[in-house]
Parts: structure tokens; sequence; C-alpha cells
């Protein structure tokens, strides 16, 4: 596809991921003057500001573009607030890549922090909601988040053999990853023993296959090719944005997703041959004019451990019922043909929801920078990112250099 | 948790009244109850929840549904057992029991319907592909009411351990 659809990345920032307990904003603009300073760009020269947004923190996460102009100081700057569950920020970064493509602006801050509760995400809102399907899955079901990971692991165990051992070693091999990571949350190096002797949550994950929910927050600053010729004298290295796949679901979503309480039907019109989540990567792919050979690096959506097994399938990396070969293969493992998570996945860093799909971004970056330390990925030029949010939501970025 | 602990002593049961956990999704009929899903009648798909309004399907504008009862019995596509007690709005009992769910495909309707399996089946007992059928359970009981919930069980003896694929 043609270059004519790049859009540059001068700068990403992070605050590091924890539980800190603090206002999100504070979070945000760490990571906000992190990717200004990376970039060399400042805070009055940016004409656009892609806010994800968090709906957990009452109106300033619900207007997260206002927000955080307002923080940085107001300076007129034009502004969307994007929610789209955990692609939130991948559908910023498309807001702010329409704007600049179009023409409308040249350089954009994508930005999302998040502050979260402890335990289980509940639905948010209070009273009986009788008709909103997050309340139905938790009240009449207790079908928590884990309910849904907890259903695609299983299957995997029955239809493709599976072992608890398997998705313990996606931990360890995350939290091997994770330990050089100075944005991760978690750095303790997990083994095997310490995954599968861990409390059962919904059979058959146990605590430690789960991401849990953190604070954090992520960063970036995007532009036209135009403006980062000028701005760096050279288009040399220069990371830039290939795909942004922001599909929903294609009638009819014959999968149980999260938080439905039941698939479509497919009584009358078959299920379409490409399911949803591999569309996510695919619609991505097909933009970039790339395949999944092309692939030096991804970063996928591990809220489970056996989640992560899953999107090896829909990224293309194997097929359907292989993931368990290509993991024991050591493939996927920093090192290896195709390292999946280097940064340390949900598994090192928790969920903050509106920064985590920028902050996979972020990651593409510094690997492809060639700045990611102790857990760089050799000579990595193409990277892919895959996630994956309620009500039909998803994203997947490449990134290639 | 903020809500009033459950109380589960027959004594009291007896003077509440039954009624289902949300309205509309299921008879009530003891011996073969059924989920109660809509009918789209244009193009003749599928759903469930049962709602008000307009077909799913892109290819059709019936902006009418007609409520239809689904086939009580499916395979199992996933399950799983929830070993910690959902945060509310869900009403757990104190203290928590253990319990399974699990989505069962609707063969005729094209549907895989999550629900609660009856108590007592937990997830050593099930496993994808198993044939089940719709029954009624308690979810939970209040000062004045029982409510009533559509629960999925064995429609046969539960295969051994020793024959599951991966124990």
């Amino acid at each position: 596809m043609s270059a004519g659809k790049d859009i540059a990345i001068l700068g990403v920032g992070m605050h590091p991921w924890g539980k800190w307990g603090r206002d999100f904003t504070e979070y945000g603009m760490v990571a906000a003057r992190a990717a200004l300073a990376d970039a060399n760009i400042a805070w009055k020269d940016v004409q656009y500001v892609a806010g994800a947004d968090t709906i957990r923190n009452g109106y300033p996460g619900f207007i997260a573009g206002a927000t955080f102009a307002q923080k940085l100081g107001w300076s007129g700057v034009r502004i969307s607030s994007s929610y789209a569950a955990c692609a939130s920020g991948a559908q910023a970064l498309d807001s702010a890549r329409a704007q600049i493509l179009a023409g409308f602006c040249d350089v954009a801050l994508v930005i999302g922090a998040d502050t979260t509760p402890k335990g289980f995400f509940a639905p948010v809102g209070g009273g009986d909601r009788k008709h909103d399907p997050d309340w139905q899955r938790f009240h009449i079901l207790g079908a928590t988040n884990p309910v849904y990971f907890a259903l695609f692991a299983r299957r995997r165990m029955d239809m493709y053999g599976a072992t608890a051992e398997d998705f313990a070693q996606v931990k360890v091999k995350n939290s091997r990853h994770g330990q050089h990571n100075p944005n991760a949350r978690f750095t303790k190096q997990y083994t095997v023993e310490d995954v599968v002797n861990s409390p059962v949550v919904s059979d058959p994950l146990k605590l430690l296959d789960i991401c849990a929910t953190s604070d954090g927050a992520a960063a970036m600053i995007v532009c036209s090719m135009d403006y980062a010729r000028k701005h760096l004298g050279t288009l040399d290295g220069v990371c830039r944005v290939k795909a942004v796949g922001t599909v929903t679901p294609v009638y009819p979503q014959s999968i149980l997703e999260l938080p439905d309480i039941a698939s479509d039907s497919t009584a009358v019109i078959p299920a379409p041959s490409r399911k949803y989540k591999d569309s996510i990567a695919w619609s991505a792919y097909d933009q970039a004019g790339l395949g999944p050979d092309d692939i030096d690096l991804a970063e996928v959506y591990d809220l489970s451990t056996a989640l992560e097994l899953d999107w090896y399938e829909h990224i293309g990396l194997c097929p359907e019922g292989e993931a368990e070969q290509l993991l024991r293969s050591g493939a996927t493992t920093i090192g290896g043909r195709i390292p999946v998570n280097p940064s340390g996945g949900l598994a090192s860093f928790g969920e903050a929801i509106p920064a985590q799909a920028i902050s996979q971004v972020c990651e593409l970056v510094w690997q492809l920078r060639g700045h990611a330390g102790d857990r760089q990925v050799d000579n990595a030029k193409v990277g892919i990112t895959a996630n994956q949010g309620l009500f039909g939501h998803g994203s997947s970025v490449i990134v290639a250099r | 948790m903020g809500d009033a602990p459950v109380d589960y002593s027959d004594a009291v049961s007896e003077t509440l009244a039954r009624v289902p956990i949300i309205d509309g999704w299921f008879t009530m009929d003891e011996i073969a109850p059924s989920l109660i899903g809509c009918r789209c009648p244009r193009c003749g798909t599928y759903v469930f929840p049962p709602r008000a309004g307009d077909c799913p399907s892109p290819e059709c504008e019936s902006e009418t549904l007609e409520p239809v009862e689904l086939s009580r019995t499916g395979r199992v596509w996933s399950y799983t057992e929830n070993r910690y007690a959902p945060p509310p709005p869900y009403v757990a009992t104190d203290p928590f029991e253990p319990y399974a769910l699990a989505a069962v495909e609707l063969e005729a309707e094209g549907l895989v319907v999550l629900g609660k399996v009856a108590t007592g089946v937990l997830a050593a007992d099930l496993q994808v592909g198993m044939a089940m059928q719709l029954e009624l359970d308690i979810s939970h009981r209040d000062d004045t009411n029982e409510y009533v919930v559509y629960v999925w069980a064995p429609a046969a003896p539960a295969p051994s351990n020793q024959q599951r694929a991966n124990p």
C-alpha cells in the first residue's frame, strides 16, 4: 500500500504502570511530557489532542482530550475523546491519523491514562439497569471478565490439548521479558510452579494466568511525513504507522465474546469465514500491504495467558490449534523467530485500559529504534499490535521503520 | 460487598414468592423450562436475550422480532467454574460456593448461550461437546422473593474423569 497513507511517530512516553491510587491526569501529564521531550516538540506546536477515555474516573475521564489540553495549558488546540473499551488508545491514534492524512493538522498528541479500582472490574454506575448487557451478565450469571477468558482457555484444552503448563509458560516468558522493562508493574520472574500453584480464579485459569488492573499512562506524538522530514531533516529510521485496524464484527458474530450472553445466530446466515479477532489483524495487514511473514515482533493482548495463544493464531503466526507448539518451540521468546510481548505484555503491566493500546505502540517504537535495552529484539523493522475490547471493539496497529 | 447476607434456610423459602431473576428470558415451567428468544418474522434469524425492535441481520430490514421458545438441549461450546464471588450486582452466597458456567450451542437456532450450570455440577464434570439441557435453579433469595435462574445441566450422566481428554 502507498506510503501516502503513512504518518510518523516522533516521540513516545509512558508513566510506569502500578497501583499508585493517584489521579489519572497526573500519570497522563508525565507520559505527555515524556513524549513531547522524546519528539523534541513544544506543547504549543501540538495542533490536535486525541484523548483515550477512562470511564471510571468521572467527567474528566469522559473528555480525555479536553482534560489533557487543559492540563497542558489551553492553547486553542483541537481535540477528540475516544471510547472504545480496551481499543480506546488505538481509536484515538486512528482519529489523529485521519486528521493528519486529511491535512487538517500536522502534529498531534495521542494520550491515554487510567486509575483503576482493586479486584474484578464490575459494571460502571450503580442501580438496577436491566437492559444493560453489562449489568445483566454480572447480575444473572456472575460472568466476570475472567469467566470469558476461561471459556477460551478451556476450549484450547479440550480442542487442542493445551495444558495448564502451556498457559503458565506464557506467563514465564512474559515475566522474563518484562523484568527488564522500567515501565512494567511486575518485574518478578515467575516459574511454571508459581503459576500452576496460584489459586484458581475461573477454572482453568489461575490468578497468575490473568492480568491485573493497573494505573498507568502512555502518550505519543504523531505527525505528517512532511512535518517529520522538516523537523528531523531526514526520514531515515523514522517509525511509521503503516496501519490502524479498528474493524467491528461482521454478522453473525458466532463466537461468544465479552460481554455478550449469547452469540449471534448462524441459522440463516453462516458465520463469516474470517472470525472477528482474525479480521482485526488482517484489516491492518491489508492496509499496510504486509502479511505475517513480514513481522519481526508482536505485542498482543494477553488478558490471560491462554488468550496470548489465541492471538498467535488470530494474527497469523501459526494455523489454528498450533499455538502451543509455537510457544513450546521458543519462537515467541526474545531471541526466537517472532518474539511476542517483548515488553512483558499485560502479564507484566496489568491493564490500564485507555493507555494500553498506546503502550503497545510505544513498545514497537522502542524496539524498532533499537532502544529497548535488555529486552531488545534484534534488527526489528516491522511490528504489529493486537488488542480486543468489549462490545465489538478491537485494534491492530502496524509500525515499520 | 455492601449487600445483605443471603439466607438460604428452607424455613424461609416456604413463604417466599418464586420469581424469575429477569423477566421474559425463560418460561417458569418446572418440568420442561425453555429459554425465550426472538425470531425475525421476515428472515427467520434468532436472537437471545429476547428484545423488542429490529432484526440484527444487516441483510434484513424487519423492525419487529417475535418471541419464540428455544431448543431445550444443546452441546457445550465451553465452560468454566467461578472460585471467587463475582462482584455486585451479582448476589453471592455467604460463604461463597464455587459454581460452573457453560456456553451451550443450540443447533437449530445457531446460538451459543451462556448460563450457570446446575448446582453441584462443576467444571470437572463437563467437557466440550457434552449434551446439556435447560433446567431452573435458585439464584438467590431476599426477604420476599426466591429468584429463579435458568441453568444448564448434563443431559446424560457426566463422563468419569478417566474419560476426559485433558484431566
